[in-house]
C-alpha cells in the first residue's frame, strides 16, 4: 500500500473512532466500512485499526475472518452472492450458478482479472419465496432466471465505468 | 422490491402498537411483566422459551444498566417472515422493545440486523427517528418521568451463527460471534455482562399487540400450550409460497392446502435445523407441544431427492459451524461425508449407525443450539426415507 493511501485509511479509521468511540465494539462496523470502501482489509489495514483501538493486531484478524461479509481478501467493486440454500436451490439456483459462471467470466470464490466482480455463494438470504435470489453488494435481486443475470452483469458493468460516487449510488438500495 | 404476503392478511396490520405501549407504560413494571406471563407467549425465534419468564428474570437483577436486543438475525434457511415484519411493521417492533425496556428497567435497545439485510437500516433509521420525534423515543418517552428508552441499530456481518443469543451478544461486543457458556443467562450477565433480554423480532411485536388488545385476545388463538398466533414463512414447492400467519395448532395437511402443496412428499419444518415429515405425518399439528417451527416451512415436493435436501443443510452446517466445539465442527463434516457416501451407495448400514450414533453425540455433548439440532434433518431424513438413500447406483 502506497504511503498516501496509508494515510488516508488512517484519517478514514481515525474519523470512525471519533464517531463510534475507541470501544471493542466499534471494530466491526469499522471493518465493514473499510471492507465497503477498500474491498477488502489488507494486513495495513488491520495494523491501522488496532493501534486506534489499543488491541493487538491478530484480534483484528480473528473477527474479520470469522464472518462471511468482513472476508479480508481484495474483492471485487461488486460482490455478487448468489444464495445456495434450499429453498432456492429447489428454485433451480444451479443454472444461476453456471450462467453466473459465464457471464462474468469466473468460477465461484474467485475475483475477475479487472476488480469488478466477486463471485460467492451466500447461506440463505431471506427471499426464500422468491428465490433464487442474489445479492450484488447491498441490493436483493430475486426471481433470477439466466437471462436477468445478463442484465444485472451489463447494470454493474454500466455502474462501474462512471464516477466514483455514482458507483456507490449504483448499488445502495 | 416486493414483499409477499400473498393468502391470508396479517393481524399485525390491524393492531396500533403505540396504543399497546401507552396501555403497557400506564401499568406497573411488576404487572407489564404478569401480562406477558398470562398470555403464554412463546419466543417466536423457535426455542420457544416463556417470554414472560425471561423479562422477569432480567426484571429481577440488581444493575442500573440493563439492555433489550431485538435479534433480528433471520438467518435458519427458509425463514422469512421477520424481513417482513421490519418492512412493513417496524413500529410494532420498536413499540414492543419499549415495553421490554420498561419492564426490565433497560434504558437503550439494539437492533441486531443480519448483513444480508443492510438494505433495511436506513428505513428502519428513519422510523427510529420519526419516532424520537413523536416522543415516543428517547427521554421520558410518551411522558413517563423517568422512562428513558432509545434504541439504535447494529448490522450484523453474515454469520448464521450470531443468531444464537450469546454469539449475537459476542458479535456486538466486536469478537467473533463465538456461543458462551450458559450460565451464566444473557439475562443475568448479557450484553456488556449487564441483565439483557434478547427478543426475536416477531416476539416483540407480538408483545406490542397483546397490550394493544389484551390477554384473552391473544390467548383466544393457538393452543393451551402455544398460545397465539404465528407467521410462517412458506416457501419451495408450493403453488403459493409467502408469508402466512396462522394460530398455532395447525395442521401439516390444512397448511399445505393453504399454500397450494398438498402434493407434498414432506415438509421439512424449523428450517435446517428442523425436522423432515413424511407425507404420513400430515396430521401432526404445528405448534411448541408437537412440530416446533421458528415458521421456518419449506415444502418438497413429489420427486424431489431426499439425500440432496440431506447434502444441502449439511454443507449449510459444515460452512456455518463456528468451530468452538469439537461434536459440531467435526460432527458436522462427518456427516456430510457420510451424506456423500450415500449418494455414492458406499455406505453400509453398520456405518449409518454409527453416523446416527455420532448425531445423538452432537445433540448431547454441543455447545450451543447450532450443533446440537444440525443432525435433526438427517436423522429424520434416515428414518422416514431410508428405503430412497440406501443401496444407491451412482449416475453419472
Amino acid at each position: 500500500m502506497l504511503v498516501t493511501q496509508q494515510e488516508q485509511l488512517r484519517a478514514d479509521v481515525t474519523a470512525l473512532v471519533d464517531k463510534l468511540g475507541p470501544g471493542r465494539s466499534s471494530l466491526i462496523p469499522i471493518l465493514q466500512d473499510v471492507k465497503r470502501r477498500h474491498h477488502g482489509i489488507d494486513t495495513d489495514a488491520m495494523q491501522i485499526v488496532a493501534d486506534l483501538l489499543d488491541i493487538h493486531p491478530v484480534e483484528v484478524y480473528s473477527v474479520a475472518t470469522f464472518y462471511a461479509f468482513l472476508n479480508p481478501a481484495a474483492q471485487g467493486e461488486f460482490v455478487v452472492r448468489l444464495c445456495r440454500t434450499v429453498s432456492c436451490e429447489l428454485a433451480g439456483k444451479d443454472a444461476i450458478a453456471r450462467q453466473l459462471e459465464t457471464e462474468l467470466g469466473i468460477a465461484f470464490g474467485e475475483t475477475s482479472e479487472d476488480g469488478r466482480f466477486t463471485l460467492e455463494w451466500a447461506n440463505c438470504m431471506g427471499m426464500c419465496d422468491q428465490g433464487p435470489a442474489l445479492l450484488v453488494n447491498d441490493r436483493v435481486y430475486t426471481r433470477v432466471t439466466p437471462e436477468t443475470v445478463r442484465e444485472i452483469a451489463a447494470e454493474c458493468r454500466a455502474a462501474y465505468s462512471g464516477h466514483a460516487a455514482e458507483r456507490k449510488e449504483g448499488y445502495l438500495v | 422490491m416486493s414483499i409477499q404476503t400473498q393468502g391470508n392478511t396479517l393481524t399485525f396490520a390491524s393492531i396500533d402498537g403505540d396504543a399497546g405501549l401507552k396501555a403497557a407504560l400506564a401499568m406497573s413494571r411488576a404487572d407489564i411483566i404478569d401480562t406477558v406471563a398470562d398470555s403464554g407467549m412463546k419466543g417466536r425465534g423457535g426455542a420457544g422459551f416463556p417470554t414472560g419468564m425471561k423479562w422477569n428474570f432480567a426484571g429481577s437483577e440488581k444493575g442500573d444498566k440493563k439492555y433489550v436486543i431485538c435479534n433480528a438475525d433471520e438467518g435458519e434457511p427458509g425463514t422469512f417472515k421477520d424481513r417482513v415484519i421490519l418492512t412493513e411493521f417496524a413500529d410494532l417492533v420498536f413499540a414492543g422493545m419499549t415495553i421490554a425496556g420498561r419492564a426490565i428497567g433497560a434504558s437503550e435497545g439494539i437492533v441486531y440486523l443480519r448483513g444480508e439485510y443492510t438494505y433495511l437500516r436506513s428505513p428502519l433509521n428513519a422510523v427510529i427517528k420519526k419516532r424520537r420525534a413523536d416522543g415516543l423515543l428517547g427521554k421520558d418517552v410518551c411522558g413517563v418521568k423517568g422512562f428513558d428508552f432509545d434504541i439504535i441499530v447494529a448490522l450484523g456481518a453474515g454469520a448464521y451463527i450470531c443468531g444464537e443469543e450469546t454469539a449475537l451478544i459476542e458479535s456486538l461486543e466486536g469478537f467473533r460471534g463465538e456461543p458462551r457458556n450458559r450460565p451464566p443467562f444473557p439475562v443475568v450477565a448479557g450484553y456488556r455482562y449487564a441483565p439483557t433480554v434478547v427478543n426475536n423480532v416477531e416476539t416483540l411485536a407480538s408483545a406490542a399487540c397483546i397490550f394493544a388488545k389484551g390477554v384473552d385476545w391473544f390467548k383466544s388463538f393457538g393452543t393451551d400450550r402455544s398460545t397465539g398466533f404465528k407467521l410462517f414463512s412458506i416457501s419451495g414447492d408450493c403453488a403459493r409460497p409467502g408469508v402466512y400467519e396462522f394460530p398455532f395448532g395447525i395442521t401439516v395437511a390444512d397448511l399445505l392446502k393453504e399454500v397450494g402443496g398438498e402434493a407434498a412428499k414432506a415438509v421439512q419444518i424449523g428450517g435446517a435445523s428442523g425436522h423432515c415429515v413424511p407425507a404420513s405425518e400430515f396430521g401432526r399439528r404445528i405448534a411448541f407441544e408437537d412440530l416446533s417451527t421458528g415458521g421456518s416451512i419449506i415444502v418438497l415436493g413429489p420427486g424431489r431427492d431426499m439425500l440432496a435436501v440431506a447434502r444441502n443443510f449439511m454443507e449449510f452446517f459444515v460452512e456455518e459451524s463456528c468451530g468452538q466445539c469439537t461434536p459440531c465442527r467435526v460432527g458436522n463434516a462427518k456427516l456430510l461425508e457420510g451424506v456423500e457416501m450415500l449418494q455414492r451407495g458406499e455406505c453400509s448400514m453398520k456405518y449409518l449407525q454409527e453416523l446416527l450414533g455420532l448425531c445423538e453425540t452432537m445433540q448431547l455433548a454441543s455447545k450451543c443450539g447450532l450443533g446440537q439440532s444440525s443432525p435433526n434433518a438427517f436423522v429424520s431424513i434416515v428414518k422416514h426415507f431410508k428405503d430412497e438413500i440406501m443401496g444407491r447406483t451412482l449416475v453419472h
